[in-house]
């Protein structure tokens, strides 16, 4: 579903090379996590693939789905099924979530040539998604991210993954910053989503998320390369050991 | 004695004083308003209109920018546009002139025809001072309107809307309204053009809250694109009342509002917030000029701008604040979008302290749209175009949301959003 080759990526503005030639596939169906100490470039690598635009990527290939996505706007990665979960979602005044939501859901399914919802269709989807994530229905009458605790955004984003419906979802540090309770709610709706033809990536610092999100593959991230590749063992392996062994062997 | 040659009339000036010629004899009024609207005519025919060379009007030179006065129009029938909130009161003046069966439940309503001629409005037909230009041509000028008395201790629920409406020609209103101690209510004075001519507008609304009402009131301004409004606002507060004041300019070529307001009661708290819709080759400007006159009173103010195409927008605030009027606190903020390279906004905060225990801030922005706003929703499939849209209509919607009404935030939102379709 998605490969990546010989990536070198830099930030736009100063020039700063912070993915160094990574090489990654991961298959359909196949939840890969991506483990790395801080500043090894995962939350990069989470903003090229969304496409945003403050980094450019100066070699190599990104293929989703045999496809090129390079020269795509963040919006077309989306319709085409990409979809990011952010570390920090950022708060928006004056957007209203549900308006927020119905835009999102639509536009989507326009570029994709489906027809759009109804309302009431919209509504019991929303309602149907923010109960089993146990999110409280005045949190959606509220604007966009505004004034949500730190586990209400995380939830809120595992909430538009749910609705949206995309192939290919990228989880920047969604455990971060949440209690236990939290986190296994928002796991829960990640495994929900689980199925042969869609493909997870989970980007985290720390073993504890993926006791809940059990991976298909784990990869290790420093300066820009993945330096290790192997199956969950490795993930248990760098909680006992950190990281110090595989990257002196990567050295 | 130092003479002066007074600078040529503008083919405009000429024909603001020759329409007072040809109008003076049917306008309304005892001899006492019309000695006052004469002596409002003989200082324009010695002053002229402003330029920029006085500093109240530094940014809108009036003398330029009033090409041409449009030859004045009788009344035609017009058919009213939908009320904002289903099922609300509304007056209506057409071309000017008020509608003399509506009728409000619970509030007094007059024509102001029937001040003019009996003598009654001649005191308020006075300037603020010598820069009041909208005062003079209103004060001479001006037909009707509707004067409002909301009796004391009164709550009037649904919103009440004025509708100034009008085609091509010239309109002159006033609205003089109090709204006695203790009553609350919410008015919308709406000015909208429904033709595509030229009309050249003037209208001035007189407020005064008595102690411990509670008021918003909205001006909605939708001209037409060709029009010149000169819209000002009097307000008086009493003691521990409260007003929201909300201006909204959708529309028109050429606009001054003007608020001049006098915190006058103790305990009292003013909001005012403002959203200024500019496209086309239009100029608008908001001029506020407030004084806390007395100890322990609160205003915000906050105003946000988006300037499309070749607009310009102006926006003046002067907060004074008297010697004696301690403990004020009021903060003052305008934020722009400027949505081509060709738009423009001027804005000039003033304080004027005189008090030495007192808050006051300012606070001035010009921005585009917030980068990583735009990335979020684009992120999530929302297209480029479509996800500047939102954001702007964010940007100002914020504003629009503070009310409490939500049918009256749906309406307003819903204005908004059209204008903003149309011009993005």
């Amino acid at each position: 579903m998605l490969e990546i080759k010989n990536l070198h990526a830099r930030i736009a503005e100063d020039g700063t090379e912070i993915i160094r030639g990574l090489n990654l596939t991961v298959k359909a169906g196949e939840v890969a996590a991506i483990m790395g100490p801080n500043g090894s470039g995962k939350s990069t690598l989470s903003y090229i693939l969304s496409g945003r635009e403050d980094y450019e990527v100066t070699e190599g290939e990104i293929l989703y789905n045999g496809e090129s996505i390079l020269d795509l706007d963040p919006a077309e990665r989306a319709s085409k099924g990409i979809f990011l979960a952010f570390q920090y979602p950022v708060e928006i005044p004056g957007v209203a979530t549900m308006q927020f939501l119905k835009v999102a859901m639509n536009e989507q399914r326009k570029a994709r040539g489906e027809p759009e919802l109804t309302t009431p269709d919209f509504i019991r989807r929303v309602k149907e998604a923010a109960a089993e994530l146990k999110i409280n229905p005045d949190m959606l009458k509220r604007p966009l991210n505004v004034g949500f605790s730190g586990g209400e955004k995380k939830r809120a984003e595992i909430l538009q993954m749910a609705l949206l419906e995309p192939k290919l979802c990228v989880l920047d540090e969604t455990d971060s910053g949440l209690d236990i309770d939290a986190l296994k709610i928002v796991a829960d709706g990640v495994n929900a989503l689980r199925s042969p033809d869609r493909a997870v990536i989970v980007i985290t610092h720390y073993q504890r998320l993926l006791d809940y999100i059990v991976p298909d593959t784990v990869h290790v991230l420093y300066k820009g390369q993945i330096i290790r590749t192997g199956d969950k063992s490795l993930a248990l392996d760098l909680e006992a050991n950190g990281y110090a062994d595989i990257i002196g062997e990567a050295a | 004695m130092n003479m002066q040659t007074t600078s040529r009339q503008t083919a405009a000036e000429s024909a603001l004083i020759e329409a007072f010629g040809a109008q003076v004899g049917e306008l309304p009024g005892n001899g006492a308003v019309i000695s006052a609207r004469d002596r409002l005519v003989q200082d324009l025919k010695l002053n002229g209109l402003p330029t920029r060379r006085v500093e109240a009007w530094h940014y809108t030179d009036l003398k330029t920018l009033i090409r041409n006065i449009p030859a004045a129009e009788p009344v035609a029938v017009i058919a009213a546009p939908a009320v904002l909130v289903d099922g609300a009161p509304v007056i209506v003046t057409n071309q000017g002139i008020a509608d003399d069966k509506v009728s409000v439940d619970g509030v007094l309503v007059a024509s102001f025809a029937t001040m003019l001629a009996e003598g009654t409005a001649a005191p308020g037909l006075s300037i603020i001072d010598r820069d009041d230009t909208i005062g003079k041509i209103n004060g001479a000028f001006v037909r009707d309107g509707f004067v409002l008395e909301f009796p004391a201790g009164s709550v009037i629920d649904q919103p009440i809307e004025i509708q100034a409406l009008h085609g091509a020609g010239q309109v002159h209103t006033r609205f003089p309204v109090s709204f006695g101690a203790g009553s609350k209510a919410t008015v919308i004075e709406r000015h909208m053009s429904v033709s595509q001519g030229e009309a050249f507008v003037s209208s001035v609304t007189d407020i005064s809250l008595e102690d411990g009402a509670d008021v918003t009131w909205i001006v909605l301004q939708q001209q037409g694109v060709s029009d010149t409004h000169l819209g000002q606002m009097r307000v008086r507060i009493g003691s521990n009342a409260k007003l929201r004041l909300y201006v909204i300019n959708a529309g028109g070529r050429l606009v001054r509002q003007e608020l001049r307001i006098d915190v006058a009661g103790e305990g009292s708290d003013l909001q005012i917030r403002g959203v200024n819709l500019l496209g086309g080759d239009t100029h608008t400007d908001v001029t506020l000029v407030l004084g806390h006159n007395v100890p322990n009173t609160t205003s915000t103010e906050i105003f946000r701008n988006v300037v499309f195409d070749r607009a310009r927008g102006v926006f003046q605030g002067m907060i004074k604040v008297a010697l004696d009027a301690q403990k004020t606190d009021a903060r003052m903020a305008c934020n722009t979008l400027l949505m081509s390279d060709e738009a423009e906004f001027s804005a000039k905060p003033e304080l004027e302290i005189f008090a030495d225990d007192v808050q006051c801030g300012h606070g001035a922005t010009v921005a585009d749209i917030d980068a990583n706003h735009l990335y979020y929703l684009m992120a999530r499939g929302v297209p480029r175009n479509k996800a500047r849209a939102m954001l702007v209509n964010a940007f100002v919607a914020e504003i629009v949301e503070e009310l409490e009404d939500e049918a009256l935030v749906d309406a307003l939102e819903a204005i908004i959003s059209s204008w903003l379709e149309k011009h993005a």
